[in-house]
């Protein structure tokens, strides 16, 4: 496999990562969102394993496993349970106005490319072009927890966001330290589970997990 | 500019002539047999042509020229078109009559002409099929012409020939624009022909109808023309996705045997493509007309992203 | 002669009405038919000299000892004055012999008179603007275009609604002409020093190199000013009050040419004056163009009012125009003259195009107006069976507003297309990425606009009848009437035809003006093929698009009459159903009801639909009473806080009024003191 082959096949999996998060953030059904988010994890763990390989930087086979066994089986797999346990799988969220979320989306994805233009221009790895990409997915990842309601949802956008910064990593620098990353996912995890906690409390305080029922939380003057 | 290359160009024009019936009903055909129903067979559109066009026209009284103009301004329109998108050969003399925006709006008019004979009789079918048709036209637009603007970034032109010619024979590369700009396309072919998410050609169920909306008063040999046009138009877009996304196997020059064996790759990729129609129109359900506006405001984010990740990523 | 020669015979020519009419305002008839031959020759000769003026790339100037002492006006005939000298000219041909029926047909009671006299100044003011080579006698010109077109809007004054609608244009005109004013002030100061006077005259603003900061000024104050008069949004809300209540031949003139002495305006001071600026000038008149362009067609949409949806579709129309303007800007900041030249070709066409269909289009309508006495399409229907010539030549433009091809307007647009995709060639990515989206919004404004037109015809002329009055009254309008409009419609079939000739002709433009040409490009495979950069890149050929249409429609037509098939007239199928009448068609307002849904944020909508008696169930109501609202949201956003505002200032600033002297002279006293302590 040439270098400029692999960047071609790492730029698809980019725009594949790019176009999940946009299926992400106008998905209604919170089953087809976990397979969405599954999705976007392994082709994660594809585009690293392509860097690990034609760089020679052999930590990403490493992160990739790992983004595969966490973001592809096991968040999944909790978050599959836990709705499982809820009985929210066939729930469907209304989402108000989808062409124009879809269009905000689209100016995030324009701002993360002016904004990364220059630095696309310095640097001389082979994954520069695809920083945008990441900006942008990060940035789509917080505008689905703006536009959502659902809780399960919000956490879904949360991870989508985390793996937006995670491939930040891999097109910028070529991953983060091989202690750094161990220490992400064991942090993404244990928040998983923290989330799975949370959401029983909500559920059961609030008969729901529409988040905006916690506008009842604040305190009338 | 010889007699020659005008004779291909005839050839091409009676090729659509006469397989784009065979087209139509090999789509019915497969649909019929995924269904587990039984069928006609693809000769079937023949047949049909063959008996409406014996026919006499039944004419609604008070009908105007449009109405009667209309199937004949449609039917030329189409075969017009046909003579400029490349099928076989990239070589035509008519090819740069008109480039893809051109082309864009040529199907353009076939759609205001029919939509105009549908408010012609004054009935409330009419009218709600012109009314939908265009609503949905002018959201369909702007995704076509950014899937349609994507393709020819790669190109460096909106000339179809050019554009296939680049394609065709340049240097192989993985381009996620096209990617997204070949899923947008189909969006939007399955919108601009009528198919299932968006229309259903078969059904005559009063509130699900557009495009059989607007026809609903044509009879006799006016219906076949529409009805022929209709499936030109069915073939044409088909293969104008084929020339744009994936036209290897097209005859570069107006040699023979190449342009026997375009025909030939081209009877097969449609045929592949009929069948993936198929899957699509039995897999998904006939979307409600305010559905419409996220199904090709995706459409449009899809050609959208095409063009950014051209910028971006290429 | 030589072009400015008959340009000046044109202007008096056109001017002898305002003499003649009163000499013959005894006989009716006479008036109108000498009037208008004498406007239509006047306008004949008008083209002549812009036809030449480009032809030859003419550059004539001439100083007239007129006006104040010590400075006189100057006049300038060169290839962009001469263009728009050619658009106002034709229009104002077809116009003048349409108006000898359409005037005739007023009542008995009205004053024919003044509207001659106005008439002829309206134009011999839209000559005299793009003539003068001063900024003296532009304003002057300005304010004569300005002014008589307010009388003729105001013609039918006896109702209020046209009253205020006259006020309303006349408001806004006059702000604009302020701003024009105060730019012509910066430029002018900074030509020739603000002591001397002598900056004024358009040649010293031309030789002048601005400051970026004072040009910048200059042109946001001029662009600010034109827009108010273009109807660019959000300047644009006294169009669709004005155009309506115009008499029909006015409102062409006004639609199809009055703006375009804006666009003349813009070019004149940005390409000719200025020329040097930064992108981002034209990043605001190509933003400011789209919205109006998808916002004006979307407006347009809600209208059930005839000449209303006309009047939105100028304001859509001018955004084009301006898309076109802003690109070409945009590629000239970046020194990319030959792109800049096709932004601008394309701009200019439009112009030319938008001049002939939009007239047509509204004397279309007059036409209507004058059959049926009425302007709402809710009350028509079916015309095309009682106006058949008229039907034809308003179907050719709607096909040439929509940019249908092989008609004008889709030359323009198609033009203004390839200019949007040839901006990958700029190296700003940020530039790159955005452009292209506009591209979207145009094609979204042109499917939009065929939408429109589908109702704008359907409703009108076809389907059945649906006034309250017989439809036996209504009658094809007199001949005079239908050579005006005919001769529009073949205009605009022409200039989709030929578009290459009509390139070839106004290269000169821009070669003056950005320095770049096309012709060379765009011609160089003969009349029949457009293909604006090059061959490989884009082609289009009009002429073949339409004669292979007609070749196939013509085989397919002889093939199926040759056997010979009876056609049966029967009562209307409609799926079996035989109760059908006329009140179950669908209307204007049920057409563009999903559009209406869809794009529902843009407009202020208000809708009501209760049940009136006799109800026996809730669910089957026998009677339902519908009302429903269509706002323009720039009122409300815009117009109301201003004019609000505008009132509590002056509330405030009548406490001043106390009535009592002793106060005045305290205020005197005051000033006095302040003046004395400032500038002692």
């Amino acid at each position: 496999m040439t270098t400029s082959f692999a960047a071609q096949v790492n730029s698809i999996m980019a725009a594949l990562i790019l176009l999940t998060a946009f299926g992400l953030l106008v998905q209604r059904r919170i089953l087809g969102l976990l397979h969405l988010f599954a999705w976007q994890g392994l082709f994660l763990c594809l585009s690293t394993a392509i860097v690990g390989y034609v760089t020679g930087v052999h930590h990403l086979f490493i992160s990739s496993i790992l983004t595969l066994t966490l973001k592809v089986i096991v968040l999944p797999y909790i978050l599959y349970a836990l709705i499982e346990k809820l009985h929210i799988k066939k729930e469907i969220e209304t989402l108000v106005n989808i062409p124009a979320t879809m269009l905000i989306g689209i100016a995030l994805v324009i701002f993360s490319y002016h904004l990364t233009a220059p630095i696309t221009q310095l640097s001389t790895l082979v994954t520069r072009s695809t920083l945008a990409v990441a900006l942008a997915t990060v940035m789509l990842g917080l505008l689905m927890m703006v536009t959502r309601r659902h809780a399960v949802t919000q956490i879904i956008g949360f991870l989508a966001l985390e793996n937006g910064l995670f491939f930040a990593a891999t097109s910028a620098t070529y991953g983060m330290p091989m202690v750094v990353e161990l220490g992400v996912a064991l942090d993404i995890l244990i928040a998983a589970f923290i989330f799975g906690i949370f959401f029983f409390h909500i559920n059961t305080t609030f008969d729901s997990l529409d988040v905006e029922q916690m506008a009842k939380l604040k305190e009338e003057d | 500019m010889t007699a020659y290359s005008y004779t291909i160009e005839a050839v091409q024009i009676l090729l659509l002539l006469f397989a784009a019936p065979a087209f139509a009903g090999w789509v019915r055909t497969v649909k019929c047999r995924m269904q587990g129903r039984t069928y006609a067979g693809i000769f079937q559109p023949y047949r049909d042509l063959a008996k409406l066009f014996s026919k006499d026209v039944i004419l609604a009284e008070n009908a105007s020229w449009i109405f009667r103009v209309t199937p004949y301004i449609v039917f030329g329109v189409t075969v017009m078109i046909g003579g400029i998108i490349p099928l076989i050969s990239i070589d035509l003399p008519f090819a740069a009559t008109a480039d893809v925006i051109a082309l864009v709006m040529l199907f353009a008019i076939i759609r205001f002409f029919t939509a105009l004979a549908g408010m012609d009789i004054g009935t409330a079918f009419g009218g709600m099929g012109s009314s939908r048709e265009m609503t949905i036209s002018s959201l369909a637009e702007p995704a076509m012409l950014m899937a349609v603007f994507t393709a020819s970034l790669a190109a460096n032109s909106t000339s179809l020939t050019q554009m296939v010619h680049v394609m065709a024979h340049g240097e192989f590369t993985l381009r996620p624009s096209l990617a997204f700009a070949l899923l947008a396309f189909i969006m939007v072919h399955l919108t601009e022909t009528g198919r299932v998410p968006v229309d259903n050609p078969s059904t005559h169920l009063e509130l699900t109808m557009i495009h059989e909306a607007m026809i609903l008063e044509y009879s006799g040999r006016h219906l076949a023309l529409i009805e022929w046009a209709s499936m030109m138009k069915l073939f044409i877009f088909s293969s104008l996705g084929i020339a744009v996304f994936c036209p290897w196997g097209i005859a570069a020059s107006g040699d023979l045997v190449g342009m026997l064996i375009g025909a030939g790759v081209l009877a097969a990729k449609l045929a592949v493509l009929g069948i993936i129609l198929v899957l699509i129109e039995t897999g998904l359900a006939k979307m409600r007309l305010f559905r419409l506006t996220e199904f090709l405001g995706s459409a449009f984010l899809l050609a959208t992203l095409g063009m950014l990740s051209f910028f971006i990523l290429e | 002669m030589a072009p400015f020669d008959i340009a000046i015979v044109s202007v008096f020519l056109m001017a002898s009405p305002v003499i003649l009419a009163p000499c013959c305002a005894k006989s009716r008839g006479l008036t109108i038919y000498l009037s208008f031959a004498v406007t239509a020759a006047a306008s004949l000769a008008a083209v002549a000299a812009g036809i030449l003026a480009v032809h030859y790339g003419t550059n004539t100037s001439a100083i007239v000892q007129m006006g104040l002492p010590d400075l006189p006006f100057h006049l300038r005939l060169d290839p962009l004055a001469g263009f728009f000298l050619c658009v106002i000219g034709l229009l104002s041909l077809f116009v003048s012999i349409y108006s000898i029926g359409y005037v005739k047909g007023f009542s008995p009671s009205r004053p024919i008179v003044r509207f001659v006299v106005f008439y002829a100044l309206f134009i011999v003011g839209m000559l005299l603007v793009v003539l003068a080579d001063d900024a003296f006698f532009f304003l002057v010109a300005w304010e004569l275009m300005a002014a008589s077109s307010y009388f003729l809007v105001m013609y039918e004054d006896e109702k209020a609604e046209n009253r205020r609608s006259a006020y309303l244009y006349l408001v806004i005109a006059h702000v604009g002409a302020i701003a024009i004013l105060l730019s012509f002030g910066v430029m002018a100061g900074l030509a020739n020093g603000f002591e001397s006077f002598q900056g004024y005259t358009f040649d010293s603003m031309r030789a002048t190199t601005y400051p970026v900061g004072w040009a910048t000024a200059a042109f946001l104050l001029s662009f600010f000013g034109f827009a108010a008069k273009a109807g660019v949004i959000p300047l644009h809300v006294w169009l669709p009050e004005a155009h309506p209540v115009a008499p029909s031949n006015i409102s062409a003139l006004m639609s199809g040419v009055m703006l375009k002495t804006s666009i003349y305006g813009i070019v004149r001071i940005t390409f000719d004056f200025l020329k040097f600026f930064p992108w981002w000038w034209g990043g605001i008149v190509l933003v400011l163009g789209l919205i109006s362009a998808v916002l004006g067609v979307l407006y347009a949409l809600m209208q059930h009012d005839l000449k209303r949806l006309l009047a939105y579709h100028s304001v859509e129309n001018i955004g084009i125009i301006l898309i076109g303007l802003g690109l070409s800007m945009i590629f000239t900041s970046f020194q990319f003259p030959v792109l800049a030249a096709l932004a601008l070709i394309a701009a200019l066409y439009h112009t030319l195009n938008h001049a002939m269909f939009k007239g047509l289009l509204f004397m279309g309508a007059g036409a209507v107006l004058h059959a049926t006495h009425e302007r709402n399409m809710e009350e028509m229907g079916g015309l095309i069976h009682r106006m058949p010539w008229t039907s034809v030549f308003f179907l050719v433009g709607c096909v040439s507003i929509a940019a249908l091809p092989p008609f004008n307007g889709f030359v323009s647009e198609w033009l203004t297309f390839q200019a949007f995709l040839l901006s990958p060639a700029l190296q700003r990515p940020i530039l790159n990425l955005l452009i292209p989206l506009g591209a979207a919004l145009l094609a979204l404004t042109g499917a939009l606009a065929a939408a429109c037109f589908v109702k704008a015809f359907g409703v009108t002329f076809l389907g059945h009848w649906r006034g309250h009055q017989s439809i036996q009254r209504v009658h094809e309008v007199g001949w005079h009437m239908r050579t005006g409009m005919m001769l529009a419609a073949v205009t605009c079939f022409a200039l989709g035809i030929f578009p290459t000739i009509v390139i070839n002709w106004m290269d000169v433009l821009p070669e003056r003006l950005v320095g770049g040409r096309i012709a060379a490009s765009a011609g160089a495979y003969g009349w029949m093929w457009l293909t604006p950069y090059a061959r490989e890149r884009a082609s289009y050929s009009g002429f073949n698009v339409f004669i292979g249409i007609m070749l196939v429609v013509f085989v397919v037509w002889l093939l199926l009459h040759a056997r010979k098939k009876a056609v049966h007239r029967v009562p209307i199928w409609d799926c079996g159903f035989e109760k059908i009448n006329a009140r179950m068609q669908y209307t204007a307002t049920s057409f563009s009801m999903p559009i209406r849904r869809i794009f529902g944020f843009f407009f202020h909508i208000r809708e009501e639909s209760q049940a009136v008696e006799p109800i026996r169930h809730p669910a089957y109501p026998e009677k339902l009473q519908y009302r429903l609202r269509v706002r323009d949201r720039f009122w409300n956003w815009l117009y109301k806080p201003i004019g609000e505002g505008a009132f509590f200032i002056a509330r405030k600033i009548g406490n001043l009024q106390q009535g009592r002297i002793q106060v005045y002279l305290i205020y005197s006293l005051v000033t006095i003191i302040v003046l004395l302590v400032f500038l002692g």
